[in-house]
């Protein structure tokens, strides 16, 4: 098997070779982190928070962590 | 080691990075924190054989990555997040425009092998080395260096098609993709 493939981004008119395929380069960059950092910036909903807190700490209601509904 | 602390407070902060990566491993938000919580669970029950100075987030990871793994040939992926649930959780879309782009972007990723998506994600979004995204996957460093560049080159090839056809003269479009460039 051959590795050349076609590049990647010879479809459109731009004019330019190498600009389009760097411009979308640096758009995926982008969309894959603002989707990921979306999420992160959601921070630790209650549900996990709390059942760390209750595996830690065998006094509190410890016997079924995985049942912890703290979302509405 | 023992559950200290500090080691409590080091796994609620890897959980917004966790949550991100299962989120697109899995494309749907119950079935994302349906995850984190079964890796927490298996992460706190086997806390002792986690090694004191050694990289946390890559620990769990590689402990969500498997469950994934496991869960995922069971099942398959049913038809994940059919209307946008997705895309629902996230908040901070601008507009329509961005919407669509963000939409579009996705159902690219979504295309992509699962080998090549986890890694691209690992080391374009979730920042690990190459090395920590190779032990994460239990594969060698060159395999992630080439399923990151894959992954790559597939999305642009997939983007560029649509970039192709949409881009007009609209200057929102070409905002949101380039940063005003």
């Amino acid at each position: 098997m051959k590795d050349n493939k076609p590049q990647a981004a010879r479809v459109g008119g731009t004019g330019k070779s190498g600009g389009l395929n760097s411009e979308i380069q640096s758009r995926i960059g982008h969309q894959l982190r603002a989707m990921y950092d979306d999420v992160v910036r959601q921070g630790v909903p209650d549900r996990f928070a709390d059942l760390i807190r209750k595996l830690d700490n065998p006094d509190g209601n410890a016997a079924t962590p995985a049942k912890t509904d703290g979302r509405d | 080691m023992p559950l200290t602390d500090s080691l409590r407070d080091d796994i609620l902060a890897t959980v917004p990075s966790l949550r991100a990566f299962a989120m697109s491993l899995s494309g749907n938000s119950d079935r994302a924190d349906d995850l984190v919580q079964e890796t927490l669970l298996r992460a706190l029950a086997n806390i002792d054989s986690f090694q004191p100075g050694s990289n946390l987030p890559a620990w769990l990871f590689t402990i969500l990555r498997n469950l994934f793994r496991s869960d995922y040939r069971k099942r398959r992926r049913e038809v994940e997040d059919a209307d946008g649930s997705y895309a629902e959780t996230l908040k901070s879309q601008p507009n329509q425009t961005a919407h669509l782009e963000f939409e579009e972007f996705r159902a690219a990723l979504e295309k992509l092998p699962q080998d090549q998506r986890e890694a691209l994600i690992l080391v374009g979004a979730s920042g690990f080395s190459y090395e920590d995204a190779a032990a994460i996957c239990g594969c060698a460093v060159g395999t992630i260096k080439s399923r990151v560049n894959r992954a790559r080159s597939k999305l642009s090839t997939m983007l560029s098609v649509d970039t192709a056809d949409d881009f007009g003269p609209d200057d929102t479009v070409r905002a949101v993709i380039g940063g005003g460039r």
